[in-house]
């Protein structure tokens, strides 16, 4: 067991997880209530990383966290560091991967809050941010559980992108699921083995743990 | 404004002006005082909900204004604009499908409109209002847990927790079934002598609105054509439309003449005697004019009747259609246009009618109303000028 790897999968779902949802929160209400131009592009760009190849944004990643490329030149001079092979490279290249799995969920909810619900709680003096905290966040509360499962649990298991960003530098950038591919080229099926159970526990349990707290809800029945 | 203030109301009476060319075309001005409850109707895509979201603060028109005991809560007029938010205007408004939050209890929705109150009185309060609509016992439940008549007693104590300047109802009575309905709206009748603020009821129910309200608004498209009591409105429609969005018949076209008895209103072969207005129209005009049907007057057979030298006219009965104790008749006289009225089926029995029988009614010359297309173009241009 790599208990390093572990850690680092662990710390970058975390991350992933803590900078998505205030993000996925926000867009997906956006998305979910206002009309604006270009919001089809929009929703489309972040469905993209659903069906890219992960290779493909791993290597469109690669290229722009380099120390010449805008965004990598621009974190360089920012932090005097750089993007490619370190855990702030996974961890930016983990955040877009993740978007729709951390937006769509919360738009789907955003969409279901009948929009005169946030009108009834205005007219009965409640403030736009009393309204989303008081009324809109407790109705979309299970897709923004759902929203952190999936992105939790997507970053556990996020394979190509990390590769090709992070390589597989020990405690930096070797996630686990990095970690269980090393150990099958090294023939270490036991060691793979293990990993694996541990990935899949926690992946079912993470999922076990959404499903069961939505259907827990006495006021949704009926 | 002013010349809507002079027109007989208050300023703490909740007056609202709204025009616009679209999306939702709008050229409506009405009031109601406070305690009194106006009811807005017309077909559906006339605007009333509209206009109701305008006076809460969820719709701004490009021009009108809306003030409410006193205070201004939307202006839109030359270089003016102004408008308050919702939270800002004091309203309680009731939805149609009454947008319950729903987790929260009974208790807790009406105790969320409560933000003016203190909060440790908030609860003993919520208690109360949900006492006021009967509920109590029911604090607990969710809006799942609860019946439509249920709901729309919590959307109703929670719009009336606000301690609102104005009570707004979009079709509070429309998703619950006919006899919730009733007791639903005994119970407003009920309720508002308790309250001293306007109320403003939007409904496409005409018996609804005529056993509700003090006042009733007739809108079409957008156009806000007669304000006025329930009585007033249905003996004295201002335009045939008006007539016909008030599902009332006999509405007819005739012309002024000149007799040697005086002023007459020609009607086919008929010459009518006319009580009001007939001396104000110029000889020789056409005119749309409307008779209410209690005010025409069937003639016993063999036997005269109260009325029966008023403007005595034959016709021949086309249509009877028993529902329940009334019979609904439809007369049709020479030229064609057809008398409508209703009489007890038990009258209707003892007289023997039946269908293709010549009868004798009389049209009681006060209640024949005249609607002069002038007349009728003038009060909606007097409209304009009021905004």
């Amino acid at each position: 067991m790599d208990w390093s790897a572990f850690s680092v999968s662990l710390r970058l779902a975390a991350f992933t997880c803590l900078f998505l949802l205030p993000l996925g929160i926000w867009w997906g209400r956006v998305l979910a209530t206002a009309q604006f131009r270009g919001k089809g592009l929009c929703e489309a760009l972040i469905a993209l990383p659903l069906v890219l190849p992960p290779t493909v944004l791993g290597f469109y990643l690669l290229q722009q966290f380099g120390r010449d490329a805008p965004l990598g030149g621009a974190w360089a001079a920012l932090t005097g560091g750089g993007l490619n092979f370190t855990f702030s490279g996974i961890l930016l290249a983990s955040l877009i991967a993740n978007l729709p799995f951390a937006i769509q969920p919360i738009q789907r909810a955003f969409e279901h809050v009948p929009a005169n619900l946030r009108e009834a709680a205005w007219c009965s003096g409640l403030s736009p941010w009393q309204t989303l905290w008081r009324i809109e966040l407790p109705l979309v509360w299970p897709g923004i559980l759902s929203a952190a499962a999936l992105t939790f649990a997507h970053t556990l298991g996020e394979f190509g992108v990390i590769l090709l960003v992070g390589g597989a530098i020990d405690g930096e950038t070797r996630t686990l699921s990095i970690a269980i591919y090393d150990r099958v080229q090294a023939f270490d099926e036991q060691g793979a083995a293990s990993m694996s159970a541990l990935l899949l526990v926690i992946s079912l349990a993470t999922l076990g743990l959404v499903y069961g707290l939505a259907g827990k809800r006495r006021w949704s029945r009926g | 404004m002013g010349s809507l203030a002079s027109a007989g109301g208050h300023v703490d009476d909740l007056i609202v002006t709204a025009q616009q060319a679209g999306p939702i075309p709008l050229n409506a001005s009405f009031r109601c005082a406070p305690g009194e409850l106006l009811a807005l109707v017309g077909p559906s895509g006339s605007g009333k909900t509209t206009l109701l979201r305008t006076i809460a603060g969820l719709y701004q028109p490009q021009r009108g204004q809306v003030s409410c005991a006193g205070a201004t809560w939307f202006l839109a007029q030359g270089g003016q604009r102004l408008s308050l938010t919702p939270q800002q205007r004091q309203i309680g408004m009731v939805f149609q499908d009454y947008a319950l939050f729903p987790h929260l209890t009974a208790l807790q929705n009406v105790q969320l409109a409560m933000g003016h109150l203190p909060r440790a009185k908030r609860l003993e309060q919520a208690v109360q209002w949900l006492t006021k609509v009967r509920l109590e016992g029911l604090e607990a439940r969710y809006p799942s847990e609860l019946s439509g008549g249920q709901r729309q007693r919590v959307a109703l104590a929670r719009a009336l927790a606000r301690e609102p300047q104005a009570l707004l109802l979009d079709e509070p009575f429309s998703a619950v079934d006919q006899v919730t309905r009733r007791r639903l709206q005994r119970e407003l009748a009920m309720l508002r002598q308790q309250i001293s603020i306007p109320i403003i009821l939007v409904t496409h129910d005409l018996e609804e609105a005529t056993a509700l309200a003090d006042q009733i608004c007739v809108l079409h498209n957008g156009v806000s054509l007669q304000q006025g009591t329930p009585e007033a409105l249905f003996r004295q429609p201002a335009s045939p439309l008006v007539a016909r969005l008030l599902d009332r018949h006999n509405v007819f076209s005739g012309e002024v003449v000149e007799t040697d008895a005086g002023r007459r209103l020609q009607w086919g072969e008929w010459l009518l005697e006319v009580s009001e207005g007939i001396a104000q129209c110029e000889v020789g005009e056409s005119l749309a004019w409307y008779l209410p049907p209690s005010d025409i007057v069937l003639h016993r057979r063999g036997r005269p009747s109260q009325g029966e030298r008023e403007n005595p006219v034959a016709a021949t009965v086309s249509e009877m259609v028993v529902l329940g104790g009334m019979t609904s008749i439809s007369l049709r006289v020479s030229h064609g246009d057809m008398l409508r009225f209703d009489i007890a089926t038990h009258a209707a029995k003892r007289n023997q009618l039946s269908l293709g029988e010549r009868v004798h009614v009389s049209l009681l010359a006060e209640g024949i109303h005249l609607m002069p297309a002038q007349r009728t173009q003038t009060a909606s241009h007097n409209k304009r000028n009021l905004l």
